[in-house]
Order: C-alpha cells, then structure tokens, then sequence
C-alpha cells in the first residue's frame, strides 16, 4: 500500500536558486487535501526548508537552487514518505499518501523502519490515545480491544494474548523492533512488557513478518515507542492513574529531548501497584500485583544514517489466587465444588506465595545507513535476560525459597537490507542469529520443570513488494530457519522408562545416578516459511486483500522436557522428546472500505488456518502418588483446522455520535480425532456508542457492551475420581470441561481535555463492568474457582508538557 | 560510516564471544527436598505384644509408579497406640518431615478417615501449642472381625478452629493436600 504517485510536472526555468516547489498532499483513498502535513526539502539527506500544507493540502518552497532533492512528506495519520524530485525551475508535485482507516483502527506499520509486516495481512492498532486507558493494566487487556484477539487469563493479572485461536509460542511479540524472549511457552507466564512503552500496539493476525521469525502461526504483536525526537526539542508525558478496585493504580512518565544535532534521548518508567482484586461478593484473595519498569532510549537519527542504544528493565511480583493453590485432585473437587472460594480473606497488598516474581532486562543496539541509489542497511543486536521464580506455601525454612528458578539469556543479531530496484519494487532481505541458554537454578530442592539448555538459531529471509498499478499490490516472502537445542536433563528413571525412552532414545543417556538419568537430548529443526499476499483495491472505496501464510514452529522447550506439577491445577504437565514441528497453512481474507457517504467504515476478515501435527496439552490419565492422585497432562499432537471471520464497523450518525460494533467468531476443530479444540475464545460481540464534542473541551463520552457467547464446542476432558463421602469412597465426575454461561458487560468511559497553566491535560473517568455483574470467562484458568472481576471505578490524569 | 562499521563489527564480536558458553560440566542433581515418599503408620498394642506397621512407599515420588502399600492385620477389639512418620526417601539418608510438621505443628494436620465397614475408631494424643490435635500420635481401637479401608492425609495450611476438625473430622479442614494414603484394613 506505499503507493504513492507522483505526478511532476516542470516548467523550465532558468535562474540558478530562484524555483520555487509548489504541491499538494493528498489522501490516496479519496483524493481529499491533507491539512498539516510536513513537508520537509532534504539535500543530500539533510533538512534544508520545511513547510506545513495549508487547509487545501497545499504547500509552496521558495527560492530552491537548481539540483535534485528528495521531499520528505508525513501526516500524523499516514506513513511518512520520501519522494526524489528534480528541480529544474518552478515545479509542481502532488503526493498520494496512504491516508488510514482511522476510524477501524486499520492501520499497516512501516514508517522508519521500513517494511516489516506483509501489506497483505490484516493488522489493527491501537494508538497512543487509546492506549491511555489501559496505562494501568497489561498488553493482553488492551489488545483485547482489537476484534480477533482474546485472552488466555490465570486469574485477572495474568493476561495473555490469543490471536484468533492461538496463544504462547505461536504468538511473537516484539517490542521496539526486538522478539521478546520471556519465557512465553507457559500458560501462566504474561508477556513482560511495560504497556506504557508503546505509543501504537499493532496486532497482525498473520504469519507476514518473516523479519522477526517463521514460526508466527497466531500473529504477531508489534509495540512500538514514538520516534526519539531530531530536532531541537524537549517534551514529557504522565499518567496517573487510580483504582478502586484492587485500591491501587500506577504512574507512568516519559521525557523526551532532542538536539539539532540529530540526537534524541527519553526516559521513562513505570510503577504500578494492587492489592486483592474483588468479585462481586467476596475479595480474590492473594491477587495483588506490582510492576516496576524503565527504560532509557538514545539514538541519533539523519536521514543517510541513524543508530539508537536501547535499555529496559520490567519487574514485576504477582500472586497467585489463594483458592487456586491446592494439592491433589480431592483438593480440585473440594475446590470446584466451593460456591464461595474456600479462602477469601479481607482485603491486602501482601502478596504471599503463591506468587511469581519475574524480572526482564532488555539491551539494544542498532544502526542503519541508507546508501544512494541501492537502500537502507540495518544491523541490530539485542541482549535479553528473563528471570522468573515461582514461590509456593513450603514447610519450613524453604518459604523463602522459590520452587522454579529460570534464568533465559538471549543473544540476537540480525542485519536487514531494504532496497528499491525500481519504483515499483520493494526488496527486503536479511539473516538473524539467536543464541539463548537457560538455567534452572538447582537450589530450589525442586526438580526442574525446564532444563538447563542452549539453543542456536540462524534464520535467512527474503521478501519483495511490487506495485503492478495504482490498485495492485504483491507481496511474496520466505524464509528458512535453522533451530539447535541442546540440552542436559534429568529424567526419573522410572519415567524415562515408561515412556520408552530407554528404547528409543537410549544414545541420550550421560550418566545414571539410579533413581535418576542425566541425559543430553539433542535436536535439529530446519523450517520453511513464506508469505504470498495481494492488495487489490477494487475499487475508491473497496479494498480486497489476500494473504496465505506458511509459517513453521519447531517444539518448545515445554513441549519437548516439562515434567513437573502445575500450580493451581492438580496436574503434571509432561513433555515429549517426540514433539515434531507444527506447520500452519493460513488463508486470510480482509475486504475494508467505506460506504453510505463515507460515514461507514468496514473491515471483514475471514481467515482458515490448516495446522499439521499441532500441539495441545491436553489431559491424558490420574497418576497417583503418596499426595493422593493428580491429573496428567500431556502435549500431543493431531492436525488441526481453525476458522473463522472477525468483522468490525463504524457508523458515524452525524458529527457528535458514532457507533462501532466488533464480532468475532471462531471454530478449532482438532481433524484427527474429530473433536473440538480445547480453549478455543467463545464468540464474543461488543458495541461502542461513543458521544464527542470539540467544542466542549473535546469531551467525549462512550457506553460499550460486550457480549460473550457461550462456547458450546468443546473437548470433554471430564474425568472419575475417587472421593470419600460419608465413610464410603465414591466416584464423582470431576467436571474441568464445561465451559462457563455467556455473559454480558456494560462499560463506561469518559474524558475531557483542557489547559491547565500552559499544560494539557487530560481527565478521564471510567467504570468496567457498571452492573457488577457475576460472571465466569471460558479462558480464565480460575473460572473453576472463583468469579472474576466486579466493578471497578477508575480516575486517570494525563499531562502532556 | 566508519564509526558504524567499527559498531557493527564489535558487535558481532560480542556475539560471537557470548555464545562461546562455558561448559560447567553438566548441571547439579536435585533430588527433591520437600516430597513425602513413604508414609509408616506403626501400632503398638496397649497390652504388649508385637507392633503393626503400615507403609505407603512411592520411591519415585511424582513418576509413573504408584505408591507400594504393605499392612498387616489387626486384632478385634483392640486398643493400639499409633505413631505416624513420614520420610523423604529420594534423599539419601532418607529425611525425616515428621520433623518438619512437628516444628509447624499449627499449620499441619493428621486425618484419619475410615471408610466401609472396619470397625475402627481413632483419638488424637497430641496437640500443638493452640490445644489442637496434630495427629502425629493418636489411639486406634478395633471391634469386631470386618474389613474396609483407613484413609490417612495430612493438610497443611488448613483451618484447625473449623467446625469438627479437632475431632478428626476433615471436611471443613479446608488448606493443602501433602499426603493422602489408603490402608486396606482386615480385623481378624
């Protein structure tokens, strides 16, 4: 969609610095001036004039030397633009710039750093101004915002996102341009990212980012920060934020400085804190959280050559509902069977075990040059470091002690060329390098979940874009990745056995310690992916796009070694040295664009995803153990095929009112076995009637209801348990399977914005969930036992100086 | 361009050199510090004569094999005075946790649970510094010749002022599972 035609028309001129440039910005969608745009005159890539359009979209440079410049255009609501233009006396330009769907949200990431998601794939953000209500909640929270994703929660703190259909390892997410390496394959492990480092969320719901991997077979989300500031200048931002439920809130601030020079810096940080959240009738006992995040951002950004330092630190302690902690499966019956839960206890900021605490560090160094007449290089090396402890109820001195110790150390390089061969051609390519190590600090006294391993990685990609015409766009990518783990771990032998491990992969065996085996596994994965994609505007205002992804994800290190008990389930989740690689075949279609005056806004995007050998844990068996008995789980896999169509509109009824309505639908049918996927989002339907006036201190008001459906496909995992009832031991049916009722939410949300002594502020009131409605969502882990989360009251300040 | 190709180069050797990871010789064991593997239940007659010990073992603890239970038969109408001692045995020597719950006797809790016909009561002998049973000691009196089953679990963390819990009864206990063994029992 970075088409952008010119059309220069140059009357010849003789005087040598006397032309001037005159021109108009315009909206390629439908041909309306763009008021505000930028346009700067560069030579040789260095601001010389710079000028804004007027109410028409017109701009005028006087007195420019004779000689060739390149104009670099940009909008607020459109990709900048930097077009070549040849002055050889006063001369005419019209730019087309790719003006957004704003009112959808629909909106494809370039901007500097070039090309970086398929243009064929459907992908939807959330900017700064939306971003503001969620400063004191998580990424899964806010991403929740944008139809097709969903959540996977452990309790209303832990919040992962689900695009279309798939979470975890399938889902990349990058920040500031890095793939976050925290960790990700675990239900109960969120993303550690500080939302409030992001000044747009992107989520594609695709494969179509080769840069950042293959193996995206839910999508990928893109958190990216402002551009550092070039030029003279100095500006901050805070959020205060307060709560009434969980009585606590956060405070987030960044600044920023700028140099003429080029160079920029920010900091920024934030603090966040919670105590127990509350259902409508009691208090979510042991629910508290707290976050501290930082980071500091340098970078020097020319147009011929820029290069940034990055560092982040995200700390964050959360506990884990009291009521979800217990021992074996007499404990989950007791648990699931509780009305109210069994420990609900007045409110508190302590956070006691069960708790995680985990903290991530980020270092980045990039650089980039734009060589003349070829492109743009980068080079990018980013340094991760993810600790998480895990601490439980332990007897004795142990309290103190966490049950899981990970240490994730993750090394990444990747260089990218961007060139352009012709107008109409877009060529990306590059290599990326990964080297991570883990460690799982034996001092626990508990067994390791994951082992101590290393995993090398070199991945080679390649993609281009060609613009047939005006209307047409093709997108093509692949790439091959080549994975190594290595690791050393310890197997009961008793287990090892079981499985037939002695049989089938008795060359692992380092040494025996007889009750248990220190084995070396060891395993290569060479994986193809690729993208082929169209962007065909069918017509002014109809848009079809088309995108097949392949994308491959070689096993994870959960899925090939975990062994050991899940908290808060009752189970043992086990690994298998067997798990092969997952392959998905994505269709995805989007057809957006206006009608009825422009006043519509529709986007409709049906996708199918085939999956090959996907990987579910799913329950297999009791084992049983001198704690009494547990459920296993097990990661299996079975092809798959998941569809479904994600539809958004927006209405505008006149100047003050609009109306948005999102629906998203989806059907995971395991094709093997002819069964259901498990945890598959239910239907879910949300309307937003949203009230603005500028005129009155750009109040605006909206009222969003959202319906959750009851999902009715699922697999029955239900299984027998012994109990003793009146002094006889009785089979129960423990039923984990069945999902929750539907349910229905009402929300509020308001805000104004004034000047308060030279600075603009913002103040906004809102309140989630006004009825206090009782209710229980499918994907949260603790929906067995307890209700989630009741009213809540929040006050927000934003000052922008 | 200089200086980024200075930058670029140090960088890779960085790479280069991190990934150059030190071999440690393989990682440290852990043998499992906090599980109960063997639950022994030891009866001695009040008369005289010679005890009877229960035994719940699982040696590979959270492994695939289940517990191992060994029992003996107890006498009709008799009146036995019960120990219970429960050991980690992945450690070597084996550790003894009854130790443990002894030092937090007020968050630890004994259950004895009798389940059929076994004609079988059981008191508590013990308590901690609240005036709560701990269940560590107790008495066990048979009746008649009858067979059934005795449940024993130890809770942690549970809730000792509950409505019945001090008089054995575990369904309001409430807390954490850390042992529940089943002894077939025969009275003959």
């Amino acid at each position: 969609m970075i088409i952008l035609l010119l059309f220069g028309i140059s009357e010849t001129f003789s005087q040598q610095c006397e032309a001037n440039l005159k021109g108009e910005i315009i909206d390629f969608h439908d041909g309306t001036p763009l008021v505000g745009a930028t346009v700067i005159l560069l030579k040789d890539g260095t601001p010389s004039k710079s000028v804004i359009t007027d109410l028409e979209g017109k701009f005028s440079i006087k007195n420019i030397c004779i000689g060739t410049y390149e104009i670099e255009v940009s909008h607020p609501e459109c990709k900048s633009k930097i077009v070549p233009v040849e002055i050889e006396g006063n001369t005419f330009k019209k730019v087309r710039l790719e003006h957004h769907l704003e009112k959808l949200g629909e909106v494809v990431v370039t901007g500097d750093n070039g090309r970086q998601v398929a243009e064929t794939v459907n992908s939807q953000s959330l900017k700064a101004a939306e971003l503001v209500q969620f400063s004191d909640a998580t990424l899964g929270d806010a991403l929740r915002e944008i139809s097709g994703v969903s959540s996977l929660n452990t309790g209303s703190t832990i919040v992962k996102p689900i695009i279309q259909g798939l979470n975890s390892s399938r889902i990349l997410i990058i920040t500031n341009n890095v793939r976050l390496q925290d960790q990700e394959w675990g239900i109960e492990h969120a993303p550690n990212v500080d939302l409030n480092t992001a000044d747009r969320l992107t989520v594609v719901k695709g494969s179509g980012a080769l840069q950042y991997g293959g193996d995206a077979i839910g999508g990928i989300v893109l958190a990216k920060p402002r551009r550092l500031a070039n030029h003279d200048t100095i500006f901050g931002k805070t959020i205060l934020s307060a709560s009434s439920n969980g009585r606590g809130g956060s405070i987030t601030s960044s600044l920023d400085k700028g140099f003429d020079n080029g160079l920029g810096v920010r900091v920024q940080g934030t603090y966040k804190k919670f105590g127990d959240f509350r259902a409508p009738d009691y208090f979510l006992t042991n629910t508290g959280t707290e976050q501290k995040s930082f980071s500091v951002n340098l970078g020097i950004n020319k147009f011929q050559y820029g290069a940034e330092l990055f560092y982040s630190y995200f700390d964050t302690a959360i506990g884990i509902l009291r009521a979800a902690d217990f021992g074996n499966i007499t404990d989950l019956v007791r648990a699931i069977n509780s009305p109210v839960p069994a420990f609900t206890d007045d409110f508190s900021y302590t956070i006691n075990p069960p708790r995680q605490e985990v903290s991530h560090h980020l270092l980045k160094a990039s650089a980039f040059v734009r060589l003349e007449r070829f492109g743009k290089i980068s080079l990018q090396y980013a340094f991760q470091f993810n600790d998480r402890q895990e601490f439980d109820n332990r007897r004795g001195e142990d309290d103190g002690i966490p049950i899981v110790d990970l240490e994730l150390t993750t090394h990444n390089l990747d260089l990218v060329v961007e060139t352009h061969p012709t107008k109409d051609l877009e060529v990306t390519a590059g290599v990326s390098a990964i080297y991570q190590e883990n460690f799982a600090d034996p001092l626990t006294g508990v067994r390791r979940v994951i082992p101590d391993y290393e995993k090398y990685g070199i991945g080679v990609f390649g993609g281009l874009a060609f613009n047939f015409n005006e209307s047409l766009l093709l997108d093509l990518g692949a790439r091959v990745d080549y994975t190594n783990i290595d690791a050393e771990k310890f197997y009961r032998t008793s287990f090892f056995e079981s499985r037939g491990y002695d049989v089938d992969f008795a060359d692992i065996v380092v040494q025996d310690f007889g009750t248990q085996l220190l084995t070396n596994p060891q395993f290569d994965y060479t994986n193809l992916s690729a993208t082929v994609g169209l962007n065909y505007k069918i017509k002014e205002d109809l848009e079809l796009l088309f995108n097949y992804g392949l994308a491959s994800r070689p096993p994870n290190p959960s899925e090939l070694f975990s062994e050991g008990l899940n908290q808060s389930s009752a189970a043992f989740e086990l690994g298998d040295l067997r798990i092969d690689t997952e392959i998905s075949n994505k269709l995805s279609f989007s057809f957006q664009g206006r009608a009825l005056d422009k006043r519509l806004n529709f986007n409709l995007t049906p996708y199918a995803n085939f999956i090959s050998d996907f990987i579910v844990l799913e329950p297999t068996g009791v084992l049983a153990t001198s704690r009494g008995t547990f459920q296993v789980f097990e990661y299996l896999q079975n092809d798959a095929t998941l569809y479904g169509v994600d539809v958004d509109a927006t209405y505008d009824l006149n100047e003050q009112f609009s109306f948005k309505t999102s629906f998203s639908y989806l059907r995971g049918q395991d094709t093997e076995r002819d069964q259901p996927i498990i945890n598959i989002p239910q239907t879910n339907w949300f309307n937003t009637l949203s009230y603005k006036n500028e005129k009155w201190k750009n109040l605006q008001l909206s009222l969003k209801s959202e319906a959750f459906f009851r999902q009715n496909r699922f697999p029955d995992n239900n299984f027998i348990a012994q109990v003793v009832e009146n002094n006889e031991f009785v089979d129960v049916l423990v039923d984990v399977s069945t999902p929750p009722p539907g349910y229905h939410l009402l929300h509020f949300d308001s805000s104004v914005q004034f000047k308060f002594g030279g600075t603009d502020m913002e103040l906004g009131f809102s309140v989630e969930n006004i009825f206090n409605t009782n209710y229980r969502q499918y994907l949260n882990r603790f929906r067995l036992f307890a209700d989630d989360l009741g009213r809540n009251f929040t006050l927000r300040l934003k000052f922008n100086y | 361009m200089k200086t980024i190709k200075l930058l670029s180069l140090s960088m890779l050797v960085l790479f280069i050199a991190s990934c150059s990871s030190d071999d440690d010789g393989g990682p440290q064991i852990v043998n499992e510090e906090e599980v109960i593997t063997t639950l022994t239940l030891t009866l001695s007659p009040q008369a005289g004569g010679a005890d009877i010990v229960f035994t719940s073992r699982d040696l590979d603890a959270d492994g695939p094999n289940p517990p191992t239970v060994t029992v003996a038969d107890l006498a009709p109408n008799t009146t036995y005075t019960g120990v219970v001692q429960v050991l980690n045995e992945t450690e070597n020597p084996a550790e003894d946790i009854t130790e443990e719950v002894e030092e937090e006797d007020d968050e630890h809790q004994f259950f004895y649970q009798v389940i059929g016909n076994a004609a079988v009561t059981t008191a508590y002998t013990d308590q901690d510094g609240d005036g709560n049973p701990v269940g560590i000691q107790i008495t066990l009196t048979t009746g008649d010749a009858s067979t059934g089953n005795l449940v024993v679990t130890l809770r942690h963390q549970l809730d000792k002022n509950a409505a019945g819990v001090s008089d054995g009864d575990i369904t309001n206990a409430g807390g954490d599972t850390d042992v529940e063994v089943t002894f077939p029992v025969t009275i003959q």
